[in-house]
């Protein structure tokens, strides 16, 4: 918003002798990293603040958390594995599945709460001085923890149904720190757009529906592309998605059938979505700073 | 503007300016219904509610409309005008907090507005709060913790620090939320009214607290309806109207002139 130094006003003339710098200016991305790590203790206590807060709200609080998925993976066992007869194809369905949705979740519910995370919380952007990406890093923090107590959940149950456990159970710390990398810079990325076109808050629930469907969540994608002889291209494009990444991974770690077992470029994909999409949400969510608040 | 503008050059040669705002526009979006034909008593709007007309569509308020002034080290300036008049626009948009949508403001430090509502959680005890609003105005933990029996005692709410903030009666929380809100000094000081609530004693005590940020900041504004207020603790006063500056000067010529204008 600087005008050419020809044509600057007396006041920003003024403005210059003293040193004055015009403020809301787009941070540099450095300074806007500084600024954030310092406000790393606000982002870890809003996130548990707002845990707090949701279980002091309901009498089962972050029971919810667990028995949500649950419930939503009673519905898909009913209508994709016995109806539909997913189940027959597939070693262990009950633990496919579960792993299937409770790993969907994690990215669905980051990109959707971190997309609403500046539109949602106006009033204080519109108050206090922080930098944004406190809002969606508090979001994409306090889904995480939610996510922990899940994870536990899901181990009894895929341990009730027989698998073994294995060294490869390990695994899943780095994994769901690379799902929490991709999910959080798609996050950044709506954050933002959200902010600029607000049905985007209604249209998302829809798009990650339909993606949750062609993710494998509640099929085998070998066993839909051997049975319905799928174009290679479908395959490749199913296999690379990364919600399918992800879960296909947890599943050859969780679970030992030769079934489940992924290829290691599968692990190179994973790792590729987090460093690619984490540093673009970012950026593209930095490049809005100053225009967060508008409204 | 030609007079403001004179006068920032002349103010500008007293002391060291710490806020310059030049020819600051700053337009709100909302979604509501876009304008359907004109006239706004009665019949007609309540012909456009039945009659549905007027598509849901974005629309621009311009809030501020083109102010120019220049404050200055030690100032303590009181922004006067109707409700609706822009005064709390203008104060976030010198906080940076609204961004500009022609002009600039130009400052040395970050402006800080005095408040932290929005960043509590009513559902969570005092303490959590003080320590969740502490950290959201950009203290250190351990600036919380050194503040946070100060806290407490200023806000005179005792062991109710314990419990959840939806327990206490409306001037506990209000005493609160000045509390956390005060506990930091800032170089370049906003202050937006609401704050001062509570009973007579808290008042007392919340207005000396402002007066002692005064004396520790460099710059004060002051955003309040009561002219007492502003004639007390401010040495100079603009004069917002619709979204322009109407006036700007001494405190008592300022407020002489608004208020000669309402009595009418």
């Amino acid at each position: 918003m600087t005008t050419s130094d020809l044509e600057r006003s007396a006041p920003a003339a003024l403005a210059d002798r003293h040193g004055l710098t015009p403020i809301g200016q787009q941070p540099a991305l450095r300074t806007y990293i500084a600024a954030l790590w310092e406000r790393r203790f606000f982002m870890v206590t809003f996130a548990r603040s707002r845990i707090a807060a949701e279980n002091a709200e309901s009498r089962l609080g972050q029971v919810w958390q667990v028995l949500n998925p649950l419930l939503n993976a009673a519905v898909y066992y009913l209508v994709f594995g016995v109806i539909l007869g997913a189940k027959k194809d597939i070693d262990n369905y009950t633990a496919f599945l579960i792993t299937g949705v409770f790993i969907f979740a994690f990215t669905q519910r980051t990109i959707m709460s971190s997309s609403r995370s500046i539109s949602g919380n106006l009033g204080l952007v519109r108050a206090l001085h922080f930098p944004r990406a406190v809002l969606p890093f508090a979001k994409v923090i306090e889904e995480t923890v939610k996510t922990g107590t899940s994870l536990v959940v899901l181990a009894v149950i895929v341990l009730a149904t027989g698998e073994p456990l294995t060294w490869r159970w390990l695994l899943i710390a780095p994994l769901i720190l690379l799902q929490l990398m991709f999910s959080a810079g798609v996050g950044l990325v709506f954050a933002r757009l959200t902010v600029d076109v607000r049905d985007i808050a209604q249209f998302l629930p829809f798009a990650l529906r339909i993606w949750m469907y062609l993710s494998g969540v509640m099929y085998s994608i070998t066993v839909f592309a051997e049975t319905r002889d799928a174009h290679p291209f479908i395959e490749w494009a199913l296999r690379v998605n990364p919600a399918a990444v992800y879960i296909e991974i947890t599943r050859s770690c969780l679970m030992a059938g030769p079934q489940t077992q992924v290829p290691l470029w599968t692990w190179a994909l994973a790792v590729a979505w987090a460093v690619v999409l984490f540093p673009i949400g970012f950026i593209f969510f930095w490049r809005a700073e100053s225009r967060y608040g508008r409204g | 503007m030609a007079v403001a503008d004179e006068r920032t050059v002349r103010r500008s040669n007293a002391g060291k300016p710490t806020v310059i705002v030049d020819d600051l526009h700053v337009t709100y979006r909302v979604i509501g219904p876009r304008p359907a034909g004109a006239g706004t008593d009665g019949a007609s709007a309540l012909r456009r509610v039945l009659s549905r007309k007027g598509s849901p569509g974005l629309r621009e308020i311009k809030a501020i409309r083109g102010v120019t002034f220049v404050a200055n080290h030690g100032d303590a300036i009181g922004l006067v005008g109707r409700n609706g008049s822009g005064k709390s626009t203008l104060l976030r948009a010198i906080a940076g907090l609204l961004p500009p949508e022609k002009g600039a403001v130009y400052t040395d430090c970050q402006p800080s507005l005095l408040g932290v509502n929005a960043a509590l959680i009513n559902s969570l005890s005092g303490e959590q709060n003080i320590v969740l609003g502490g950290l959201a105005m950009g203290m250190t933990p351990t600036e919380v913790k050194e503040k946070f029996t100060s806290i407490v005692d200023f806000a005179g709410i005792g062991d109710f620090v314990e419990l959840p903030m939806n327990a206490y009666s409306s001037g506990m929380s209000a005493r609160l939320r000045f509390a956390i809100a005060a506990s930091v000094s800032h170089d370049v000081l906003l202050i937006d009214e609401a704050l001062a609530t509570g009973d007579a004693e808290f008042r007392r005590k919340s207005e000396s607290r402002i007066r002692e940020l005064r004396d520790e900041a460099g710059t004060v504004f002051v955003v309040s309806h009561s002219l007492g207020v502003i004639r007390e603790t401010c040495n100079r006063a603009i004069w917002i109207d619709a979204g322009t500056l109407k006036m700007d000067g001494d405190v008592n010529e300022v407020l002489d002139a608004y208020e000669s204008l309402v009595e009418k």
